[in-house]
């Protein structure tokens, strides 16, 4: 099971005192809290892709090799990697040479991002969200996989005699998790190639994307890449935590009350009962994170939302610290009484292995 | 056959939901067998719907509201006239709900207001809206003003009674899967003395 963060990169005003970051402040924010990411023990550190203000991160390998480079064991991600409007050969060159400089400690999910204009700024059609999203995928999938493209679809001029460069790193794909917060499509497009499900699961009562794991490891069964619970299912959250439950909830509060998504709509108790936010204690995050265990199924990979709402720095990296603290606990219950025949989340490694493992033994591949 | 009527009405008591009742009521006496009928206030929940908007997720109570009105036969929908149109607590309900769960529903459009100046609503706001989302609106659409609910109820003027009951039998016909029964072509003569005796009675 990896545990790890993901930020979605907004520059949000501080309500409680009315300061908003620089976009450099806010860029340097994001590398800080990779890197205590992997100070604190996580596993994963995923970023956002945007074009468009209040949002910054709209490079994210340029991001990413950066925390590669200070890095030594985090997993560097997406959440998510548009699959809509870029070019699908510009991220599976940008990628590969991630994984290069990375040494592997790449993956990357695919999403269909949250801004209609973005679209049309990068000369793409909305209405035509999910045909992008399964074309260019499906030409991702290719590039990686064939030394030599020949190519021809609906969305991107054709290739003849293509190789993307550099090749992917030991000749392997970089993993890929494919994100959605309410499109069955994307659940059976993951299902079809093998890949990961991410469920969003922060913003939506969790019965929403209990339908949609349910729908992506059946269809994974019936693609015949395993059994239901051998599907790769990835979940958000998002939590605010002092040692105490009570002042969690005073220190959070107004960040609550402002925060872009759900702010001036629902109490944070209404919110905390339907959604997976949890607000309190170290014990009080614990009980929740199990939680979705009990919902989902045994799963492989939990990010959390840390950097929200427009929470200083500080206050972010004491968040992780208190993360850090809970994370032996997490994955002791997280593996109790999980079957040997649950998988971990594919790393490079174990994705090498089991290409040697098929070339040397084709029967079984 | 499960019937629900929404009713959007603000104050209590309300003519909106009068209305709504009435229809209700009128809907299901032209229905065989037993119909379930359930009129929904969307003013118990307001804040839901709000709510909705700004997370993009019903509440427990609004979701199953929003499950009863998508799995009904048949639905009355009853608004206020405010600013010369639907409310905005009646329309943002109806925001909420996917654009494609009442394709195919028969549904019964209604308004109250002051005057009968804005009778017109129902064709200009409320059938376009029901169009778009496909929905299967009953031709009669019933208009209650203030002054509607003192008139005298006979068959002769055509007030609100004899308004609400051809809705309801409307409805009730769509819910049945029923094409109209009127019968074209020849013309039915009435023997004088039959009308005659038709306008003493009353």
């Amino acid at each position: 099971m990896q545990f790890g963060i993901f930020t979605v990169g907004d520059v949000t005003p501080d309500p409680t005192t009315g300061r908003e970051p620089t976009e450099n402040e806010r860029i340097k924010a994001m590398t800080a809290i990779a890197l205590k990411a992997e100070e604190v023990g996580l596993d994963v550190f995923a970023t956002g892709e945007h074009h468009n203000p209040p949002f910054v991160p709209s490079s994210p390998t340029t991001m990413l090799g950066w925390i590669a480079a200070k890095t030594e064991k985090l997993i560097l991600s997406t959440s998510t990697t548009l699959i809509t409007t870029n070019d699908p050969v510009k991220i599976a060159e940008d990628f590969a040479m991630l994984q290069h400089l990375a040494d592997g400690r790449v993956d990357l999910m695919m999403g269909r991002g949250n801004t209609g204009p973005v679209y049309p700024w990068f000369g793409k059609d909305i209405r035509q969200g999910i045909p992008l999203a399964i074309e260019n995928y499906a030409l991702l999938h290719k590039l990686w996989r064939e030394d030599v493209v020949d190519w021809e679809g609906r969305f991107r001029t054709p290739l003849q005699g293509f190789t993307s460069t550099p090749r992917p790193l030991d000749g392997v794909a970089p993993f890929v998790w494919h994100g959605s917060i309410r499109s069955p499509e994307i659940a059976e497009q993951a299902a079809y190639y093998g890949d990961g499900f991410f469920a969003n699961n922060i913003f939506w009562p969790r019965d929403h994307f209990k339908r949609l794991i349910d729908l992506y490891r059946e269809r994974f069964a019936f693609y015949g890449h395993g059994t239901p619970d051998q599907a790769i299912v990835g979940a958000g959250g998002q939590f605010f935590m002092r040692k105490n439950s009570q002042d969690a909830v005073r220190e959070f509060r107004p960040y609550f009350d402002n925060a872009p998504v759900y702010g001036h709509g629902p109490s944070m108790e209404e919110f905390t009962r339907e959604t997976p936010l949890v607000v309190g204690s170290p014990q009080e995050v614990i009980e929740k994170t199990l939680s979705y265990r009990q919902t989902y199924g045994d799963y492989q990979r939990q990010l959390f939302l840390v950097d929200h709402a427009g929470l200083p720095l500080k206050t972010v990296l004491e968040q992780l610290d208190l993360l850090g603290e809970i994370l032996p606990t997490l994955r002791a219950e997280f593996a109790k009484g999980r079957p040997d025949t649950v998988p971990d989340a594919p790393t490079h490694a174990a994705l090498v292995a089991k290409r040697d493992a098929d070339l040397t033994d084709p029967v079984s591949a | 056959m499960k019937l629900v009527a929404v009713s959007a009405g603000l104050s209590s008591p309300s003519s909106t939901r009068l209305l709504a009742d009435r229809l209700a009521e009128a809907t299901r006496a032209g229905l065989d067998g037993d119909v379930e009928v359930r009129v929904v206030e969307l003013r118990d929940l307001a804040v839901d719907i709000a709510n909705n908007m700004v997370t993009g997720f019903p509440s427990a109570a609004l979701r199953e509201v929003i499950d009863a009105v998508t799995e009904a036969d048949g639905i009355i929908a009853v608004t206020p006239v405010f600013t010369a149109s639907y409310s905005g607590l009646f329309k943002s309900f109806f925001d909420v709900i996917e654009n494609t769960a009442l394709t195919g529903k028969p549904v019964l459009i209604a308004a109250t207001g002051g005057t009968a100046r804005h009778s017109l609503v129902l064709e200009h706001a409320l059938r376009p809206m029901f169009a778009y989302l496909r929905a299967i609106v009953a031709p009669t659409a019933v208009y209650a003003a203030s002054e509607d609910w003192g008139g005298s109820g006979d068959a002769i003027t055509d007030t609100l009674p004899s308004r609400i009951e051809r809705a309801g039998r409307d409805l009730a016909g769509l819910m049945s899967g029923l094409s109209g029964t009127a019968k074209r072509g020849e013309d039915e003569v009435v023997p004088f003395a039959e009308q005659l005796a038709a306008l003493r009675k009353s």
